[in-house]
C-alpha cells in the first residue's frame, strides 16, 4: 500500500460497507427484526437508506419485503438462522411470485440458537434445499472487505436481472470486524435503473419474451392490471392445478436460475502454473486460505486457489478448473463441508478432502497442512 | 360505474358466504367509484382466497395467514392513501396470523381487513379455528366448541390507532357497511360472520347464522369508528449522507515498520474499558502507518462478565483476522482469566501482562505482574494496561498512543502524569508476595 493510499484510511466494519453499498444501488428500504450478528446492518441501514421498518418478527419482516416488492421498490433484510428460518416459507412465495429483494444471512454458531456470538459458516446445506422441490435459490457470497463493497450491489442487480428474492451469505467476522480500510480507490456504485414493462398490449405478469424472465409492472399502477401469486399459477398470474401453462411455469424458475450468465458469475482464481493442488474456499475462510496459500508458495510450493463467491447455484465452471488438479481442498467453517458436499455428494472424491471445524475460524495453519499433505 | 368482477361465476359452492362478500365488495367500491386500478386485493390461503381470480383490481395472493402482513408491505411502500388496499382472510387466516392484524392495527396501515368468519377450516376439510364459537359443531368437533372463540372485533377495537372496526352478518346487501370501511383512512377491519355449507351446515343441521351468532355472544355492531383519520405515512427519507466519513482519515504521523504482525488480546471486565482501551491501540497503530484489525468478544448481556478483544498490526495487509496464538496477552480481571485461560496455557512464547491481582495459568509466556487495578482502579485497569504494555515494550511509539488518546473526549477529565507517575513506580514480585500473604 503506498503512503498516499494510507492517509485516507478509515477504521471500518464490513457491516458499514455492505449497507452503503446497498444504498447506493438504490435499496429502498430496510425491514428486520434484530438477532445478533446481524445488528450492524440493521442500525447502519436505519441511518442510510431512504426508508426503515422495524418489524415485530421474521415472517412479518419477509411479508412485509414482499409487499414491498409488488411496488417496484427494493427491499433488503438481515438475520441470521434462527431469524432466516421463520422466513423461510415467504422466501418461497417471493421466489414464486419473482420478486427482487435481498436477505443478508449473517451465519452464527447454531444448531437453534447456539451461540449467538460466534461465527459459523453452516448454513449453505440449508439454503441449497430451500426452495420446496429443489428449485435453486441464488446465493452469493463476501470473502472481503473489499466484496462487503462490491457483493452486496451485485446481488442486487442479479436478484432485479432474474427477478427473484437472492441471499447475500456472510459471516459473524466478516461483517463486525473493525479494520483499518480505504474507501477512497472502491470501484463506483451507481444506481440500479429499474426498467418496467410499457406496452399497450394487456400485461401477463408471468408471460416471457425473449428471456427467461417476465417483464416486472409495479401493482398499483394504472395501466395494467398486475397480479402476484405464490400458488401454482397460468401466464396470467391465475391460480391453476396442474395445467400444463402452469407447470411449464414452475418450471421455468429452475432454468431461469441456471443460465449461468457471466454477469452473474463471480469467483476469484489465482492459478499458479505448475501446481498440482487447488485450495477451494469461500467466506471467512477465504482469508485463511489467502495467508495459509502465500506461506507456502513462500515456502517454494505450487498451489492454485479458488475463491467463489457465486454459490448457489453452483456454476459449472467450478467443476472445470476443479478437473485440473489431482488434489482438491476445500476449506470451510463446518463441521462436515456442506460446499464439498454440495458439490461432491455425501459420498465424496478421492481428490477432494475438506479442512473443517466449528467454534472457532479455521487457522492458516491448517490450511497450509493439508495442501501440502502427500 | 366500473366492474370489479368478472363475468365468470364465482368459485365457491353453491350458498357458500364467500359469494357475497365478494358480491358485496364489488357494489361497495362501485360505490365508492373507486377505479380497480387503484386498488389492491390481497388475499390469504383458504377457500376465500381463490376469489383473486375473479376479481379486476389488481390482486396479490399469498400465504396462509400472512395476508394482513403482505398488505403492510403494499400499504406502506405505496404511501398512498387513495390507493385503496383491502385484505380477503379467513378465521383461520386470523388464527395463524393474528400477530399481523395486530400489528398493522396497532401501527394504523392504510386498509381494510375483511374477515371471511364461518367458523372453521373450510379449504381443509372444516376443522375448528380459534373463532370456533362454544357449541358449534365441525366434522372435526363432533360434541361441539369447547371454549368461546376470539371476539376479534373486541380484540382489534382495544389496540390503539384502528380507525374503523365493524362486525356484519353476510346476508343480503351490505355494501354500504363496507363501503365505509373502505372509506377510513388508516387500518379498518369488518368481521363478516357466514356460513360454510359443504361443513358448517353439515355438521350443525337447521342452524341459522344470527342464531349462532348470538349465542356465541358476538354483538353484531359498529365498534369503532373514528371517522376522517388520518393517513399512515412512511418516512422517506431524502437527505441522506453516506456512512463513509471521509473527513476521519486517519494520518500518519508516526511512520513504524513492524518486522512480523503483532496479535494481541485484552481480557477483562465489562464496564471496565476493554473494548475502548483496544479501539486505542487499534487508533494508534494506524496512526503509526500499520493496518490493524480489532474485534471483540462478550457474551450477550454486555453489561456483565468477561469482556475481550483481539487487535492485530501489521505492516502487511492483514488476511486471517483470528489470533488463537497471541503475541500479547493482558489480563486485568478474574473474569477476563477465566475467558483466557486456554489461550495462556497454549501461548508458546510472548508476553503475558496480569493484574497482581490474579495469578498466571502455567504458560510459555513471559509472565508480567502489575496492580493495573490497585494504581488506576477497576475503571482504567484497561487502559493503564495498554500504556504499561507500550511504555514496557515500545512495539507501537508511545506518542502515537498519546496522540490519539488525546483526541479523545475522556483524555479531559484523565490525569495522564500521574498515570505514568504510578506506571513509573517500581513494582516488584516480593511487593506481590506481600499483597498475595495479606489478601
Ligand atoms: C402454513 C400453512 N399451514 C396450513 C395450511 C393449510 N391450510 C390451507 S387453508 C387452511 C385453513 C383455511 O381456513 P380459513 O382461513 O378459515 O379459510 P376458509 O377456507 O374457511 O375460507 C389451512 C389450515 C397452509 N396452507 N399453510
Ligand atoms: S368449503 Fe365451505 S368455505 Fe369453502 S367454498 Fe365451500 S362452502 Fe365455502
Amino acid at each position: 500500500m503506498m503512503v498516499a493510499d494510507k492517509d485516507s484510511r478509515l477504521i471500518m466494519d464490513g457491516s458499514e460497507l455492505i449497507i452503503e453499498s446497498v444504498a447506493r444501488a438504490g435499496a429502498d428500504v430496510f425491514i428486520g427484526y434484530p438477532i445478533t450478528p446481524a445488528n450492524l446492518l440493521y442500525s447502519y441501514s436505519q441511518e442510510r437508506l431512504p426508508s426503515f421498518f422495524a418489524a415485530p418478527d421474521e415472517i412479518s419482516t419477509l411479508q412485509w419485503m414482499c409487499g414491498y416488492a409488488t411496488t417496484g421498490k427494493f427491499p433488503v433484510t438481515a438475520s441470521s438462522f434462527p431469524g432466516f428460518a421463520l422466513m423461510l416459507e415467504s422466501i418461497n412465495m417471493a421466489y414464486m411470485m419473482e420478486l427482487p429483494m435481498l436477505i443478508i444471512l449473517v451465519q452464527r454458531l447454531g444448531p437453534a440458537t447456539g451461540t449467538a456470538t460466534c461465527g459459523a459458516q453452516g448454513d449453505l446445506a440449508l439454503l441449497q434445499g430451500a426452495i420446496s422441490g429443489g428449485f435453486p435459490l441464488p446465493v452469493v457470497s463476501i470473502s472481503s472487505m473489499k466484496d462487503c463493497w462490491e457483493m452486496p450491489a451485485k446481488a442486487m442487480k442479479m436478484a432485479i436481472d432474474l427477478r427473484t428474492p437472492v441471499v447475500l451469505l456472510t459471516s459473524k467476522e466478516e461483517i463486525m470486524t473493525l479494520s483499518s480500510f480505504s474507501v477512497k480507490n472502491l470501484p463506483e456504485i451507481k444506481k440500479i435503473e429499474r426498467t418496467f414493462y410499457n406496452s399497450t398490449e394487456t400485461y401477463m405478469p408471468y408471460k416471457t419474451g425473449t428471456t427467461l424472465v417476465p417483464e416486472f409492472l409495479p401493482v398499483a399502477n394504472t395501466e395494467h392490471q398486475v397480479r402476484f401469486t405464490a400458488s401454482t399459477h397460468d401466464q396470467k398470474g391465475i391460480i391453476q392445478n396442474t395445467s400444463k401453462e402452469a407447470i411449464d411455469n414452475t418450471k421455468r424458475l429452475e432454468y431461469k436460475h441456471r443460465q449461468n450468465k457471466s454477469e452473474h458469475l463471480f469467483y476469484d482464481y489465482d492459478e499458479q502454473s505448475g501446481a498440482d493442488t487447488l485450495v477451494v474456499s469461500y467466506g471467512i475462510t477465504s482469508a485463511a486460505c489467502r495467508e495459509a496459500v502465500n506461506a507456502v508458495r513462500a515456502d517454494g510450493h505450487k498451489v492454485s486457489m479458488l475463491i467463489v463467491k457465486t454459490m448457489l447455484p453452483v456454476p459449472p465452471v467450478y467443476f472445470e478448473i476443479m478437473d485440473k488438479y489431482k488434489k482438491v481442498v476445500i476449506a470451510e467453517e463446518n463441521l462436515t463441508g456442506q460446499f464439498k458436499n454440495i458439490l461432491f455428494g455425501e459420498r465424496g472424491n478421492k481428490n477432494v478432502s475438506g479442512v473443517n471445524g466449528i467454534a472457532e475460524m479455521i487457522t492458516p495453519a491448517r490450511i497450509a497442512e493439508a495442501i501440502l499433505s502427500k | 360505474m366500473k366492474n370489479f368482477l368478472t363475468d365468470a361465476p364465482l368459485p365457491f359452492c353453491k350458498g357458500c358466504g364467500h359469494n357475497h362478500i365478494a358480491a358485496n365488495t364489488e357494489k361497495a367500491l362501485q360505490l365508492l367509484d373507486y377505479d380497480p386500478m387503484n386498488v389492491v386485493l390481497v388475499t390469504d390461503i383458504g377457500c376465500h382466497g381463490i376469489i383473486d381470480k375473479s376479481f379486476l383490481t389488481h390482486t396479490v395472493h399469498g400465504l396462509h395467514g400472512r395476508s394482513v402482513a403482505l398488505a403492510t408491505g403494499v400499504s406502506a411502500a405505496l404511501n398512498n392513501p387513495d390507493k385503496k388496499v383491502i385484505v380477503f382472510i379467513g378465521d383461520g387466516g386470523a388464527t395463524i396470523g393474528m400477530q399481523h392484524l395486530i400489528d398493522a392495527a396497532h401501527n394504523g396501515f392504510n386498509m381494510t381487513v375483511v374477515i371471511h368468519n364461518n367458523f372453521l377450516y373450510g379449504m381443509t376439510g372444516g376443522q375448528p379455528s380459534e373463532f370456533t364459537p362454544f357449541g358449534f359443531k365441525t366434522p372435526y368437533l363432533p360434541d361441539g366448541g369447547k371454549k368461546t372463540g376470539y371476539d376479534i372485533c373486541k380484540l382489534i377495537s382495544a389496540v390503539d390507532g384502528v380507525s374503523y372496526v365493524s362486525r356484519l352478518e353476510g346476508i343480503s346487501d351490505f355494501s354500504k357497511e363496507l363501503a365505509e370501511a373502505f372509506s377510513r383512512k388508516g387500518f379498518s377491519l369488518v368481521e363478516v360472520m357466514e356460513i360454510c355449507p359443504s361443513y358448517g351446515v353439515k355438521a350443525n343441521p337447521g342452524m341459522k347464522l344470527s342464531k349462532v351468532v348470538e349465542s356465541a355472544g358476538l354483538k353484531i355492531e359498529k365498534f369503532v369508528d373514528r371517522g376522517e383519520t388520518e393517513a399512515y405515512q412512511t418516512t422517506v427519507k431524502t437527505d441522506l449522507k453516506s456512512l463513509f466519513h471521509e473527513e476521519d482519515a486517519i494520518k500518519t504521523l508516526f511512520p513504524t515498520q513492524l518486522e512480523k504482525p503483532i496479535r494481541m488480546m485484552l481480557c477483562g471486565s465489562a464496564g471496565e474499558g476493554v473494548q475502548a482501551a483496544a479501539e486505542f491501540l487499534l487508533k494508534a497503530g494506524i496512526t503509526s502507518g500499520l493496518n490493524g484489525t480489532k474485534k471483540g468478544s462478550y457474551p450477550v448481556t454486555v453489561g456483565v462478565g468477561f469482556s475481550a478483544a483481539e487487535v492485530i498490526l501489521s505492516s502487511e495487509e492483514i488476511l486471517y483476522t483470528g489470533s488463537p496464538n497471541p503475541d500479547v496477552m493482558c489480563v486485568t480481571s478474574a473474569d477476563g482469566l477465566e475467558y483466557a485461560r486456554k489461550t495462556i496455557a497454549n501461548m508458546k512464547g510472548g508476553k503475558l501482562f496480569i493484574d497482581s491481582s490474579l495469578t498466571a495459568p502455567e504458560t510459555k509466556a513471559e509472565v508480567i505482574y502489575f496492580p493495573f487495578r490497585e494504581r488506576g482502579g477497576a475503571k482504567n485497569s484497561s487502559l493503564y494496561m495498554i500504556f504499561y504494555f507500550l511504555k514496557t515494550t515500545g512495539m507501537i511509539p508511545m506518542d502515537a498512543l498519546l496522540h490519539v488518546f488525546g483526541e479523545n473526549k475522556i483524555a479531559k477529565k484523565f490525569d495522564l502524569p500521574k498515570m505514568f507517575e504510578l506506571l513509573n513506580e517500581p513494582y516488584t514480585a516480593a511487593m506481590r508476595d506481600e499483597t498475595k500473604t495479606i489478601a
